[in-house]
């Protein structure tokens, strides 16, 4: 990589970390579990990676085709798995039917 | 098509639909801090990954399929399938399970760049230091979710384990790790240096992970949490993938926020958490229950006595811990809350952020119940203890110990806890009298207006609704 891009792919790492702290800052103690589990679903983006890994040319003889495939089958647990949980628990959330008051 | 295809070939346009892709994340993660929203933004987190992978497939260094196709499918099977079995209960050790799979997945993928790219790694200092950490942090993520999960199932003891050894054991391994990256830099194709990092990151993430007791477990949950986001950011450096730095740079962030929630909710620093060794047991007699030398007895009585005060209270608060997840009792909790409504008892919850062993795990065992969320509180309803009849707590200890308050010498002394005491009366449903997972004395239990009712929670709420069934 040529300098610049190595700058710009910093400044992306630094400012995604400001993005992340914004984001999250306030969250109510209810939402930590399904918080957590969603971002762990969201983790299994290093797919994305694995993906160019296991897709190339080659057969099950090449070791990095092989850890490839290993790495797309536990993100791909790590997604499914993931968001799976998640949404089972958001679904529970419900709020008081009979108040009507305003609550974040 | 071929047309398309070449365009679709781009990278630039795979990169732009990153950008779009990413945006959905950033949204859904936003959405996903309000109840009212969450599930909206979970979907809309789950639409950017498919966007992301379905790209990515266009990739025209992805040329061969079958093992995708069935690594993908395979883990979709089996995640959706455990993702909808596994009970409520079990879900702090599910996410620690499923955030080491993350975890794994980024250190394989660094490994299979270190096989690919030998001759090139080593050019360019960023892409070498950022594979070694992906290495490290994802190896270790893997192993010390491995052993948090272990923790948390029940295969490895709770408490603090080689509480002493540990430090010196870590920065051994660290400044190892550092020494073999060093010197596979020089030879980059010995890859038993490689080997040395991961055997080292293995045991590192073991030896961060065993000395933490089990109450600290929300914290060390989160913490790794953030850690396999930070393993997918440094993926992202070594394959160029700016969608990889973004999202693995949220997800480290949130985590460290979580963590730091978690850590201010116990008054504690993180570094304190990690290596203190918490729970130990043996902070010294200076919590004994003792006032003038004489050993203090703790008063208990039946569910059935219990029953009837709470038939004629006007307010009572629940408060749960650890122990209403271990005995499962959220539904007849529940049940027992219904009855009293019904009865014109105003009946709230009041949650410890740090109670149960995962962030917000009460708070997802009684949403299973069906317990709406705006009867959940959490610290601010201290003020509300003093106006309430009957406190129910349910399996908690440190966090009504008001030692916390009291004491200085006591190990959870200055942790925000709940006033309980303040209540005319306290019922506090325990196994035994034996002192709680932190090891610690509780005084609560021998005060005047606190009554135990022994025995397994979920059979002791059932006796309570059993009496009041008998009373109507």
């Amino acid at each position: 990589m040529e300098a610049t891009s190595i700058i710009m792919t910093v400044y992306v790492f630094v400012l995604a970390i400001f993005v992340g702290f914004e984001l999250i800052s306030k969250v109510p103690p209810t939402l930590h579990t399904p918080l957590m589990s969603g971002s762990n679903a969201i983790s299994g983006i290093t797919i994305l990676g694995a993906l160019v890994v296991a897709g190339k040319e080659g057969g099950w003889e090449d070791l990095s085709k092989v850890l490839g495939f290993a790495a797309v089958f536990f993100a791909s647990l790590n997604v499914f798995g993931g968001y799976g949980v998640t949404d089972r628990m958001l679904l529970m959330f419900k709020k008081d039917k009979k108040k009507n008051k305003q609550e974040s | 098509m071929d047309a398309l295809l070449s365009l679709l070939h781009a990278d630039w346009l795979i990169n732009l639909i990153y950008l779009v892709a990413v945006l959905f994340f950033v949204i859904g993660l936003k959405r996903l801090g309000s109840p009212k929203t969450a599930r909206q933004g979970n979907a809309l987190s789950m639409t950017g990954m498919f966007i992301a992978i379905v790209i990515t497939l266009f990739t025209k260094e992805i040329v061969s399929f079958d093992m995708i196709l069935i690594a993908i499918l395979s883990g979709a099977v089996i995640g959706t399938f455990i993702a909808r079995k596994v009970a409520m209960t079990s879900m702090p050790e599910m996410v620690a399970l499923l955030n080491g799979f993350g975890g794994i997945a980024s250190a394989l993928v660094a490994m299979a760049e270190y096989y690919t790219n030998q001759g090139t790694v080593t050019d360019d200092t960023i892409v070498y230091v950022t594979l070694i950490l992906s290495l490290l942090v994802g190896t270790l993520t893997f192993s010390g979710s491995i052993v948090a999960f272990g923790k948390l199932y029940g295969i490895i003891p709770g408490k603090p384990l080689i509480v002493t050894l540990s430090k010196p054991i870590n920065i051994i391994l660290i400044l190892g790790c550092a020494a073999a990256a060093v010197m596979l830099h020089g030879q980059i194709s010995s890859a038993e240096y490689v080997y040395a990092i991961l055997g080292a990151s293995i045991i590192l993430g073991i030896t961060l992970v065993i000395p933490i007791g089990g109450a600290d477990m929300p914290v060390v949950v989160s913490l790794l949490n953030s850690y396999s986001g930070i393993a997918v950011a440094m993926t992202g450096f070594v394959l160029h993938n700016n969608a990889l730095i973004v999202v693995g740079s949220l997800v480290g962030a949130s985590g460290i926020i979580l963590t730091n929630i978690m850590c201010k909710a116990m008054n504690r620093s993180l570094a304190n958490v990690l290596f203190g060794g918490f729970g130990t047991g043996d902070s010294g007699p200076a919590a004994a229950p003792t006032a003038g030398g004489e050993l203090q007895v703790a008063k208990t009585t039946s569910p059935d006595e219990a029953a009837m005060m709470m038939d004629i209270a006007e307010k009572v608060i629940i408060v749960p811990g650890y122990g209403m997840a271990v005995s499962q009792a959220q539904h007849v909790v529940k049940k027992l809350a219904d009855m009293l409504e019904k009865r014109g008892v105003d009946v709230k919850y009041a949650i410890h952020p740090v109670a149960g062993r995962m962030p917000g795990h009460m708070n997802v065992l009684l949403a299973e119940a069906g317990v709406e969320y705006d009867k959940l509180y959490d610290l601010e309803i201290n003020d509300e203890f003093s106006r309430t009849d009957i406190v129910i707590i349910i399996g908690a200890n440190d966090v009504v110990n008001p030692s916390a308050k009291t004491d200085p010498s006591c190990d959870i002394y200055g942790m925000p806890v709940f006033d309980v005491e303040k209540a005319k009366t306290v019922y506090v449903l325990k196994r035994s009298l034996n002192p709680g997972f932190a090891g610690i004395e509780n005084p609560l239990f021998f005060l005047d207006n606190t009554q135990m009712v022994l025995g397994d929670a979920k059979k002791t709420v059932e006796g309570f609704i059993a009496a009041l069934d008998e009373m109507s």
